[in-house]
């Protein structure tokens, strides 16, 4: 409980320094939240659900949290792009775990449609978010309960009945600090009844520092709503970032999925999926590419609450190196949930032999008019499939990288914006060639 | 037709469990609760060696320091290991000379249909039969001995075999490996031993053949089977246990030892008593199994056939140590009523070129839970292993559960492993595709039910395999409709 401590003390001492800056609304949830992290502590390796990742250790380093809401580096909306080509999209920046408004005009939304500082809104349209907020992480494990005491900004996307967004909203969380740094972000995502968004969130890091993000996204989706969630890790060795992503879904809404970890440090990402009501449909993907000591875990866990619900779920590793891969995946069919369509793959490709995977694909099943089915393997690259391009005059290490970005490709091709999945590509291409080892001001990006 | 049905299946389901009967045997059974008297009683009773008291009483300290385990997805009610008691000898009273058995007891095998007399030697398998605490009578020593096979209980063994027992006891399921493990090494009576020798082809299917008898005992088996270099044997299990309101404590260890080129093969018909209709009563079925390929090209195989007990937590597994060795898990587990079932198996990796198969297919009823649980470990050195897992599983009846909780842990690039898992129920078209072709609705469920179970009886040997069948007939059916 050593680490522990250290924040327990932080939180008594300087509760007002967070409760400050902060609207009434994130604040009246931090008693019961801090009172089950701290009868909780922070998971160990003998939690199930952590027993092949350890965080605890990761609470080790001394980080700083920038309680005090000090303005660091400068406002990313000058200079820093991070475009997808041929595809405009309205760029959002988190810097650490402050908001980042954009001075002067912009094309404005829908209206109705409210978009920016999490913290902002709260004050100002408390009424409209309280029904929401931390209402689903508020079951959460105790990096949740961590997230939701500490937590002082993030960003708001609340989008009214019947309303489309056709522009594509970029948000860009970005690292930055000369420090150890630790960032506690909110992303609150509310869609009303028959509305329709896209969403990319992309992480960078620009510094050398350690840094841990705890990040909580809470996505509410009514009837007939639809929400792409697209989220891309391009952040560096040094950044280690724990995410959890409740959904709650209401009859006929839909919600896909994708989270693409390119590079990074410690990576574990919980979904939480509910279905609650009939006709819902998660698809949920995730593609890891890891080499050095990266350590990427997905822990996913769709709840069938109703009957005629569908969800899907692909998974894919591909570790190098001393890398470890860690897939947790369960589907829970509650009783009456009959017709659930529910359908898990997980396909990892080990290339060396330090490279560690564990998979655990779950079911738990209670009712009986079900169609439900999980599978997962292990293996390398076909030797017969290598020996033949190289037959053909194609040199091993390019016949090597075909086959990966292939196997690859099969998650990137669910991506349902054309222009994000071409881009993809290009960076999953370039992450096999090693050219993509860092994001330094997404210079890559830029090309 | 589906009311037609529904009629089936409940006459069926209410067969009664056709051994819950109980045998009048003068039983002598010592005092309820456990401590270290207790267990230097039991010591005492069988004449044990002082270092196999040693081996108890340190297991027996050590699991003092345990907490009953909760990961399983199971609702275990709380367990009073002091209401129990961990003695019961049932041959002790009768007047007789030691080596007639009393009538009543021979009876009570005659009636579960084991052929404890040599006149059934015909059906070719020599049997041990063990009930509650203690080794009732092993048939067919003598013949075994001239190829040099040891097989007898497990008392028998640490009297006149004791340097095989320090050797091989505890060596493949330490003491500390879980809870019941450390209990059973504490309290563990009676079991079989066997021992292969070096090229030796057992002739014969051994069989050992369990019986709770006593109200308020617990059973603490211990089975340990070494197959030396170039062996083969393939051994059988069966049990059984009265109807009683109250429920039963099993808990036991089966250690099997394959050196090089051996094969070993284990069969289980697990028919403990499962508990009324009501979830009343039944066993509670706490059995750690664990084989070690030991030897290069080893070979073992773990079948079974899982019908009863209110309660069952087993995970038979294969430690696969030489190269090229190959361990196997077939296992059909039904549940009907309330009965919880949490089974699977482990398959550990360690040598060059290992293999292993799990196929399971559980089958749920009635309101009961049943759960798939394994692990599959690949180690650093491992190469070239391969593992196929299959686990199926099929739901009669919407208020039961059907769950898989499979692990893989993979440490090696050269490792290919596969898994799947499927969920379904019988289908209204499958029963229909049968009646049209003048196939009753009872005889249709038995046969896409053994249709689905195929794979896993095949691999039993045939006595079991039509034992098997019926039991499955039996303890499925319920509530499809």
């Amino acid at each position: 409980m050593k680490n522990e401590t250290e924040y327990i003390k932080l939180f008594e001492e300087n509760r007002n320094l967070i409760d400050s800056p902060c609207a009434a609304l994130l604040n009246a949830q931090r008693p019961a939240a801090f009172a089950k992290f701290a009868a909780q502590g922070f998971p160990t390796i003998k939690d199930e659900a952590y027993r092949n990742s350890n965080v605890e250790k990761l609470f080790a380093t001394n980080y700083g949290i920038n309680l005090g809401r000090i303005k660091m580096g400068d406002n990313p909306h000058e200079g820093f792009t991070c475009d997808v080509p041929n595809l405009a999209t309205r760029q959002e920046f988190i810097v650490n775990d402050c908001y980042q408004a954009e001075e002067g005009s912009r094309k404005s939304l829908p209206e109705g449609v409210l978009l920016g500082s999490l913290n902002t809104y709260a004050r100002s349209h408390e009424a409209l978010l309280a029904p929401y907020y931390n209402t689903l992480a508020c079951n959460g494990d105790s990096i949740a309960q961590f997230n939701t005491a500490f937590v002082q900004d993030g960003m708001l996307l609340y989008i009214p009945r019947n309303t489309e967004l056709t522009e594509t909203i970029q948000l860009v969380t970005l690292l930055r600090s000369n420090i150890e740094m630790m960032s506690n972000r909110r992303l609150l995502i509310i869609l009303e009844e028959g509305a329709k968004a896209n969403l990319l969130v992309c992480d960078h890091s620009s510094n050398e520092k350690a840094t841990l993000s705890t990040q909580i996204t809470e996505v509410f989706l009514g009837n007939n709503a639809s929400l792409n969630l697209f989220e891309l890790e391009e952040t560096g060795y040094a950044n280690n970032r724990l995410a959890h992503l409740f959904v709650q879904q209401k009859g006929s809404s839909t919600f896909n999925h994708s989270s693409i970890t390119l590079t990074g440090g410690f990576t574990r990402n919980g979904v939480y999926v509910s279905l609650e009501e009939e006709g819902a449909e998660a698809n949920l993907s995730g593609l890891a590419i890891c080499d050095k000591q990266q350590h990427t875990d997905n822990h996913t866990l769709v709840e069938h609450k109703a009957g005629r619900c569908t969800s899907n779920e692909l998974y894919k590793y591909i570790l190098d190196e001393q890398s470890t891969g860690v897939f947790a995946g369960k589907m829970h069919i509650y009783p009456d949930a009959q017709h659930t369509a529910s359908q898990q793959t997980n396909r990892n490709l080990c290339l060396t032999s330090c490279a560690k995977m564990y998979a655990q694909p779950q079911l738990e099943i209670y009712a009986d008019d079900v169609k439900c089915s999980h599978g997962s393997t292990v293996g390398q690259l076909d030797e017969s499939a290598l020996f033949y391009m190289q037959q053909r005059g194609i040199p091993k290490e390019e016949a090597r990288h075909l086959l990966m970005f292939a196997f690859a490709g099969e998650v990137i091709d669910n991506i349902c914006i054309d222009a994000l999945r071409d881009r993809l590509h290009i960076l999953v291409e370039k992450r096999f060639r090693g050219e993509l080892n860092r994001c330094k001001g997404c210079a890559l990006c830029k090309q | 037709m589906k009311k037609q049905s529904n009629n089936i299946f409940k006459k069926i389901a209410d067969k009664a469990y056709e051994y819950g009967f109980f045998s009048n045997v003068s039983t002598e059974i010592i005092e309820k609760g456990l401590n270290e008297n207790v267990i230097r009683l039991i010591s005492k009773k069988k004449n044990e060696p002082e270092w196999m008291l040693e081996f108890r009483l340190t297991a027996y300290r050590y699991w003092q320091t345990l907490e009953m385990p909760t990961w399983a997805h199971l609702d275990i009610p709380p367990i009073d290991y002091q209401a129990i008691s961990y003695y019961a000898d049932p041959t002790k009273k009768s007047k007789k000379q030691s080596s007639e058995i009393d009538p009543e007891l021979m009876k009570t095998f005659e009636k579960l249909g084991i052929p404890l007399e040599e006149r059934l030697a015909l059906s070719g398998t020599a049997v041990d039969a063990v009930m509650d605490s203690v080794s009732v009578k092993t048939t067919f020593k003598e013949e075994l001995k001239e190829k040099g096979i040891i097989f007898c209980s497990m008392s028998e063994a640490i009297q006149e075999y004791p340097d095989l027992i320090r050797k091989y006891l505890g060596s493949v399921v330490n003491y500390r490996d879980n809870f019941f493990a450390a209990l059973n090494s504490a309290v563990f009576s009676d079991g079989s031993f066997v021992y292969i020798p070096k090229g030796v082809r057992c002739p014969m299917e051994l069989s050992t053949y369990f019986r709770i008898n006593a109200a308020n005992t617990g059973q603490f088996e211990r089975t340990l089977i070494v197959a030396d270099d170039d062996s083969y044997v393939s051994y059988l299990e069966g049990c059984t246990a009265p109807m009683r309101d109250e429920n039963q404590l099993h808990a036991a260890i089966v250690e099997i030892v394959v050196c090089e080129n051996a094969e070993v093969k284990y069969s289980t018909v697990q028919n403990w008593y499962p508990g009324d209709a009501e979830g009343k009563g039944g066993v509670y079925n706490f059995v750690t199994k664990r084989g070690e390929c030991r030897g290069n090209n080893s070979k073992l195989s773990w079948t079974q056939v899982e019908t009863g007990s209110a309660i069952t937590w087993k995970y038979p597994s294969c430690v696969l140590r030489g190269d090229n060795s190959q361990g196997e898990f077939y296992s059909v587990a039904v549940t009907n009523n309330y009965q919880q079932a949490d089974t699977g198996t482990k398959m550990i990796h360690l040598g060059r070129n290992t293999r292993s198969t799990i196929i399971s297919k559980g089958i749920s009823a009635g309101k009961s839970q049943n759960s798939y649980r394994g692990l599959v470990r690949v180690s650093k050195n491992a190469d070239g292993a391969r593992n196929y897992s299959q686990c199926d599983s099929l739901l009669l009846g919407s208020h039961c559960g059907a769950h898989t909780f499979p692990y893989m842990d993979i440490h090696n690039d050269s490792a290919v492993i596969e898994h799947e898992a499927t969920t379904s129920k019988i289908s209204e078209e499958q029963l229909f595709y049968c009646n049209q072709r003048g196939i009753g609705t009872e005889e249709a469920i038995g046969l896409i039910v053994n249709g689905y179970a195929k794979e896993v009886l095949n691999k039993l040997p045939m006595e079991f395999a039509i034992e098997a069948q019926k039991l499955l007939s039996v303890s499925l059916e319920g509530s499809v409709g």
